[in-house]
């Protein structure tokens, strides 16, 4: 087997291991949180014996080894078990609201990917100048800013004063794309804001570091102009750090909009989530947590993998 | 177009240095150098570290590297004045009329790129060529510069060739967009001798066969002899003298050029042999952790009390790897170490203070192999703190003791090594392993980073020094001379075998095995001529073979 490919089957393997030993954690967490759901659901007045005969309809007195195996093998063909509180099936609830997480974060970072790379570049052609000193100072400011103000500030002006775009991100299945675009537009505007810094500065730093590089100045003695030093022979050395970084802000896009859903009304997992936090439902919590889990585990492991491609002694081993 | 290419005239170069704890200043780095260079000569630029020889080879280009700024006189390249230009008219001049061979062709080739990509994208870029005839003008180089498989080569990465390959192909970028002068900053300075010989001799037909003129840089005066019409020494940034190739080297005017000239002038009578062996080397046989191959094949060496034993070889034959089985950094496969009469533990973690205490070892970098935030005198206590528990007055008596014996005196013991120079950094190692008292000292490379004059200096130190403690070295190198100067016996190691063992006058003297031949014969030497003698030797033998 080529070195290549048993790295990247290690890094699979090693994934699925990880994401096993999440589920193991998510379990165990939300079995020792404290609180009834039996009690919230009959509420305050309700007698012991129905409490213990609710308990026991819910499955919440067998071993929990024996819960864990239950409720892993069902995951894993595609059955989350049903909401405690609603008596809803929660792979079905969560599948459209997981497609308009998706669908959001999506758009985001095809907004903030190209637009912090490209800033990033632009960055470091004009390395310590005014458009360098701008371009950090702006998006270090708005991902200081909590991102719920930034909604709202937004909102008021952009929705309410120059009415471009809609306060509110309603979105259904009749809608058009154009329309639930449009929809949208605000809540991207905000996650775009918050990501841009932290992937923009890491592509500055990781090119300015190649640029350090004796090919460079073999580049430079070429008399190649100075994007196209950066671009054919800095970027291409730096795509791996700078995978590393969009894919973690790929993650946060999925997993940590529940402010700017809540903030916008978005219906995606994240309200969802807290709805059911709040209710003390169990088996919602823990798919949630598990379908979190495989994202960011999921995208990690596609930022290693291409780590492992572009470096060329892998790809063309002697 | 005038018949001059490159005209040089009174170029001053300046940079901005930070020294530490005061604000950065402005300096001069290069005073005022003037030179020409006619179509299709070679001019050998040569100097020490901080001649200002790089700087100025790349003023050519009107490129300052880092911090560097030209900051005076002119520059004409084919009767422009180039520091008069704009951004792109350098860009026009770069890559085009004017080329550059760096001393690393392994880090100027950019990993993620295919060589032929890289070989021509300065002809196609500056519309010199079309891409699919510079490709073929890059196959014809390839083959010109003696690279294996020439139609195929440029399909590969970087990491997928030799060396020496590597430094052929960038010569082979250098020459493909047809420029009018290379640049050429020690192109083979990083290679091994056997395989500096081979692109020495491409390097120069090439530039015969295709009438490009040349300035070589080079800190070695022997390989410049063999390729330049022209010399300039340079020294601190000042023209020292400046000739024809043939008064240089045969009659020097200047005191500084004399002692380049004649550098290695030490003479050390060879030792005979005592009666036992401080160290001895039995059936070594080692191999890396995770790896499938010896680099150590049945190893068997000794060195006698207050003596020097060489171990000689190019990169890759097993050198250091000896060194790093003798200090136990990695335990052998296979045979012993007998050490002061007994038999050393094979692993670092068995072997007791006393053990540690009497072999000690001087590496190639100074300058990393002391902590930068101690003074030279903590640096130099340690191991008397450490080995016999000095303190207070006593422990200062003795570093000075030590800073007198390396010749640099008391006042450097507040000094840190940042403020140091390269030979006296590697004088202060050399007394912190003196100040254990050891039995034996493992020298690696100690001088291969220093100039010429400079290790010539430590060297005579620690021959002093032996004499003196009755210390014994294994001293390993890649250079001859360094051998010739200093042992009384010889290791050639060649794959990880011993190839050749004995006395200095008996390695050194025929009947040689064919390794040791190819690599004695490789030692380029102080003589005009001396290349092409070698080569059409080298090319009778094989004919008559």
């Amino acid at each position: 087997m080529s070195p290549i490919v048993k790295l990247l089957a290690q890094r699979i393997a090693l994934s699925l291991l990880l994401l096993l030993l999440i589920s193991v954690v998510i379990f165990a967490g939300t079995i020792v949180l404290p609180g009834d759901v039996a009690q919230s659901i009959l509420g305050q007045s309700a007698t012991p014996e129905a409490l213990a005969n609710l308990r026991a309809e819910l499955g919440v007195n067998d071993p929990p080894v024996q819960r864990y195996f239950a409720w892993l093998f069902g995951a894993m063909q595609g059955d989350l078990g049903t909401a405690l509180t609603s008596g809803q099936d929660i792979a079905q609830a969560l599948s459209s609201r997981f497609w308009n997480t998706l669908f959001l974060a999506f758009w985001a970072a095809v907004v903030a990917v190209p637009l912090a790379i490209f800033l990033g570049l632009l960055a470091v052609r004009f390395k310590d100048r005014w458009p360098d000193k701008m371009i950090s100072a702006v998006t270090l400011a708005s991902i200081s800013i909590p991102e719920f103000l930034i909604g709202y500030v937004l909102m008021y002006f952009i929705a309410v004063k120059l009415r471009w775009f809609p306060s509110v991100a309603m979105v259904n299945d009749s809608m058009g794309l154009f329309d639930k675009l449009n929809a949208i537009a605000l809540p991207i505007a905000v996650l775009t804001l918050v990501v841009l810094a932290h992937m923009m500065r890491m592509t500055r730093a990781a090119i300015l570091n190649v640029m350090q590089s004796a090919y460079i100045e073999t580049a430079e003695l070429k008399g190649l102009n100075a994007f196209q030093v950066i671009y054919r022979h800095a970027f291409p050395n730096a795509i791996a750090p700078i995978v590393n970084v969009v894919m973690l802000n790929l993650a946060y896009l999925v997993v940590g909009v529940v402010v700017i859903e809540v903030v916008f009304v978005y219906p995606g997992m994240g309200q969802y989530l807290v709805d059911h936090v709040s209710k003390r439902d169990v088996p919602v919590v823990q798919a949630c947590g598990l379908i979190f889990a495989a994202v960011y585990i999921g995208l990690n492991m596609i930022a290693d993998i291409v780590a492992i491609l572009s470096n060329p002694r892998l790809r063309h081993p002697k | 177009m005038s018949d001059t290419l490159l005209k040089v005239r009174d170029l001053k170069i300046g940079a901005t240095i930070y020294p530490p704890g005061e604000r950065p200043r402005d300096i001069e780095i290069v005073h005022g150098v003037s030179f020409d260079l006619a179509p299709g000569k070679v001019l050998g630029l040569i100097g020490e570290s901080g001649a200002g020889k790089s700087t100025i080879g790349l003023a050519s280009m009107a490129y300052g590297r880092g911090g560097v700024k030209i900051t005076g006189g002119e520059v004409w390249v084919n009767g422009r004045n180039i520091l008069k230009g704009g951004h792109k008219d350098i860009r026009k001049l770069r890559g085009a009329e004017v080329t550059y061979v760096s001393q690393s062709a392994a880090a100027s080739f950019n990993p993620a790129k295919k060589i032929m990509d890289q070989v021509v994208e300065a002809a196609v870029e500056q519309k010199k060529f079309s891409r699919k005839d510079a490709e073929a003008r890059a196959r014809v180089l390839f083959a010109k510069l003696g690279l294996p498989d020439p139609d195929n080569i440029g399909e590969r990465y970087p990491h997928q060739v030799s060396g020496g390959q590597l430094q052929r192909c960038m010569t082979a970028l250098a020459l493909c967009p047809e420029p009018d002068l290379v640049v050429f900053d020690e192109p083979t300075t990083a290679l091994d001798v056997t395989t500096q010989i081979d692109v020495l001799m491409a390097i120069k037909e090439a530039i015969r066969d295709t009438g490009v003129a040349a300035l070589y840089i080079t800190h070695d005066l022997a390989v410049v002899a063999q390729v330049s019409d022209d010399i300039m020494v340079l020294r601190m940034g000042n023209t020292v003298e400046y000739g024809n190739v043939d008064q240089i080297i045969n009659n020097p005017q200047e005191e500084y050029t004399k002692a380049l000239v004649s550098v290695r002038s030490i003479e050390h009578e060879e030792k005979a042999p005592t009666e036992e062996p401080v160290l001895s080397v039995r059936n070594i046989t080692a191999r890396y952790k995770g790896t499938q191959f010896d680099v150590l094949h049945n190893v068997n060496v000794d060195l006698y009390p207050g003596q020097t034993l060489a171990v000689v070889g190019e990169s890759g034959s097993g050198k250091s790897t000896l060194a790093r089985v003798i200090t136990g950094l990695l335990p052998p496969r296979e045979g012993e170490i007998e050490f002061a009469g007994r038999t050393l533990s094979p692993d670092l973690k068995g072997r007791t203070r006393e053990d540690l205490r009497e072999l000690q070892m001087i590496y190639q970098m100074a300058d990393v192999a002391m902590n930068p935030r101690q003074t030279v005198g903590t640096i130099i206590g340690r191991p008397l703190e450490f080995y016999f528990g000095m303190r207070g007055s006593e422990k200062k008596k003795r570093i000075i003791e030590l800073l007198d014996e390396i010749e640099l005196g008391e006042k450097f013991m507040d000094r840190y090594p940042a403020e140091l120079s390269g030979g006296q950094k590697q004088r202060v190692c050399i007394a912190r392993s003196l100040a254990a008292k050891p039995k034996m000292i493992i020298c690696d490379e100690v001088t291969s980073a220093l100039d010429p004059l400079v290790a010539d200096g430590i060297l005579k130190l620690l021959l002093d020094l032996q004499k003196i403690e009755d210390v014994a070295y294994l001293f390993i190198t890649h250079d001859l001379a360094t051998v010739r100067a200093i042992s009384d016996n010889i290791a050639v190691m060649y794959q990880g075998k011993v190839q050749r063992y004995g006395g200095k006058s008996k390695v050194l003297s025929p009947p040689f095995d064919d390794y040791t031949d190819l690599l004695l014969s490789s030692v380029p030497e102080m003589k005009l001529g001396w290349l092409e003698e070698v080569i059409a030797h080298r090319k009778m033998e094989s004919a008559g073979n």
